[in-house]
């Protein structure tokens, strides 16, 4: 009987250990990417990569300009189609959310976000490159928003469902349509939130690689037109990565640099603004 | 004079409902018109194949033969290979964070996990072929002679091979594995743990109370990860080999479904070739949707509140309602 119990507890303490250990060895791999992405991003890093265009094969030096410039406006595009979309649903599901439907809405969000990003890519060149025969911006922007809706939406519903459900129904008693309480008073107090939101799901989308390659494409020159192919810092990145040159190794780490200083400025920032939303509304 | 003020809020708060309605209900026409649009430009492959497609092992555009039995079994082998080495690690991370991390620990661990699903695809892929690759080719060279003669160890020391990806694949899993099975064992009630504490339970025995009370969420979690791993395009291709051959070798460059639509879609010069391209994203579309769905209702089953890893947004849980008395004892 005792040593039984002692056994017990030498698994329990060993079960313990292990999964302090598992937790140790997840942030190995986060340690050692952004230790490498720091170390070769930093050396590569320099004015050039940001105001310069890429040179030919083989010349040394150059930047990716036209590529930071290209991921903007693909966002940009996928910003203005997402965020209304997005916004709008996740007002619904949060005004409406206990009907079925919006159960159908909250449960195709959720597989959206899982359907892999290749096949977003896909889809969109059906819809927007097959019909006219070429690559375009639009395309590619039109890809990121279908990524980014079920983002917006179901982020956009979680923040206002902190919104304390007393102020909607304050401003329903003072004679305020549903429409006027959602607007002007729900959304607004969680607006804060929402932009925070919005901003990581648009740093997550410029991450993105795989949508862009077959409907944004790339562009070796500057292009701001959205009928035509653009390059994009992450689709630059690949092209480099695979290629044999050391050079441009060199740069495809100081635009993985960036990608990742994007993309963890914007989790905390969110992570702080949550925070407070949070406690602020803590009842 | 104006209308009488009920009348017009009632068709104001009707317009509300129907015009965000509308908004909502594009979410699920854009799932919807996925599908479709995918079946509709695949169909010249679909009929000309039907199910052939999927068993046949030559990949030949030049003479326009496509099967694709090597990439359905590259994608499921190096996903089921990510989950196994991913699946105990994100446990033990859903369970240290949840049960046993002391509290100021706790959200900055969990931050720090999830940051693990913001670094960017590519970014893995980068690292993955001038790091990874590397460390993986030197484990090859070293492996004796006798155990090279085991098929899972076979093969030529490449670096590049189904080793690397599925190692890159747990890395990027975990994050979404553990932060819901950590949100589903959140949701299970504190009365579970203290009845087996009372009984005289240890702690690994009480959570393993709590894990029992919500397997069925547990189980959800850890398909969402297989649906991420089946899908993940980028840092596969960048690492796998893009071989399309049948092979059980760790060693051996292999291919995935999402890997040869990345490589070959701008290349499919004629509309068999891009037809048979579509129908692969087809079938990995279908396959994420079942898996995905199955993994949502699974969570759903624990707590309706416990939110499936989107993107990670890395947002912090939100305060769950109690959750409901269990059924059966």
């Amino acid at each position: 009987m005792r040593r039984r119990t002692r056994t017990r507890k030498a698994l329990s303490n060993a079960v313990v250990v292990l999964c302090a250990a598992a937790v140790l060895l997840a942030l190995v791999p986060l340690f050692f990417v952004f230790f490498y992405v720091v170390q070769q991003g930093f050396s590569s890093l320099n004015l050039d990569f940001f105001t310069k265009m890429p040179k030919p094969v083989g010349e040394a030096g150059g930047g990716m300009a036209n590529a930071i410039v290209g991921t903007l406006v693909l966002i940009a595009i996928a910003g203005a189609i997402a965020i209304p979309v997005g916004i709008i649903a996740g007002v619904y599901l949060s005004e409406y959310g206990k009907k079925k439907f919006a159960s159908l809405v909250r449960f195709t969000a959720d597989i959206l976000n899982g359907v892999p990003s290749i096949v977003i890519g896909i889809f969109a060149y059906g819809l927007a490159v097959l019909p006219v025969k070429h690559f375009s911006a639009l395309a590619g922007g039109l890809a990121l928003s279908f990524m980014m809706i079920p983002i917006i939406t179901r982020t956009t519903e979680e923040l206002l469902n902190l919104v304390p459900g007393t102020l909607r129904e304050g401003s329903l008693a003072l004679g305020a349509t549903r429409s006027r309480a959602a607007f002007s008073v729900m959304v607004p107090a969680a607006l804060p939130g929402i932009m925070t939101g919005i901003l990581v799901a648009l740093s997550r989308i410029a991450g993105e690689t795989a949508p862009l390659l077959f409907t944004a494409f790339n562009n070796r020159f500057f292009s701001t037109r959205l009928d035509q192919p653009i390059s994009s810092l992450t689709v630059q990145v690949y092209t480099y990565a695979i290629s044999p040159y050391e050079d441009w190794h060199r740069q495809a780490w100081a635009g993985a640099l960036v990608l990742v200083a994007v993309v963890f400025l914007f989790s905390v920032l969110a992570r702080v603004v949550t925070r407070r939303l949070e406690r602020m509304h803590r009842v | 004079m104006k209308k009488t003020p009920s009348r017009s809020r009632s068709a104001d708060d009707r317009g509300f409902r129907l015009g965000t309605g509308f908004f909502a209900l594009l979410v699920v026409l854009l799932v919807a018109a996925i599908f479709f649009e995918l079946y509709r430009t695949s169909s010249l492959s679909l009929t000309k194949f039907g199910w052939r497609f999927w068993t046949g092992k030559t990949w030949d555009p030049v003479s326009g033969e496509f099967g694709a039995l090597p990439f359905i079994w590259g994608t499921l082998y190096s996903s089921i290979l990510a989950m196994l080495i991913s699946t105990p690690i994100a446990l033990g991370i859903a369970i240290f964070l949840s049960e046993l991390s002391p509290r100021p620990l706790r959200t900055p661990l969990a931050f720090l996990t999830e940051l693990l699903a913001a670094i960017p695809s590519i970014v893995y892929g980068l690292w993955g072929i001038f790091v990874l690759v590397p460390i993986v080719r030197k484990l090859e060279l070293i492996t004796p002679a006798w155990l090279k003669k085991v098929p899972l160890f076979s093969g030529p020391p490449l670096g590049v091979g189904m080793l690397s990806a599925a190692l890159i694949l747990a890395v990027m899993v975990i994050p979404f594995t553990s932060s819901v099975a950590r949100e589903v064992l959140k949701a299970v009630p504190p009365s579970q743990r203290e009845a087996a504490y009372a009984l005289g339970a240890t702690r690994w025995e009480a959570i393993q109370a709590a894990l029992r009370y919500g397997r069925t969420g547990v189980a959800g979690a850890i398909m969402l990860g297989f649906g991420r791993a089946i899908g993940e395009t980028m840092a596969v291709t960048m690492v796998i080999g893009n071989n399309p051959q049948v092979s059980t070798s760790l060693f051996a460059p292999q291919y995935t479904m999402a890997a040869v639509i990345a490589n070959e879609f701008t290349e499919a010069a004629d509309d068999l070739y891009l037809s048979a391209l579509i129908e692969i994203g087809l079938v990995l579309f279908v396959i994420t949707v079942i898996i995905n769905a199955l993994s949502r209702l699974l969570i759903w089953s624990v707590s309706r509140e416990v939110k499936p890893r989107t993107e990670a947004l890395a947002l912090p849980a939100l305060p769950l309602p109690p959750a409901p008395p269990e059924a059966t004892a």
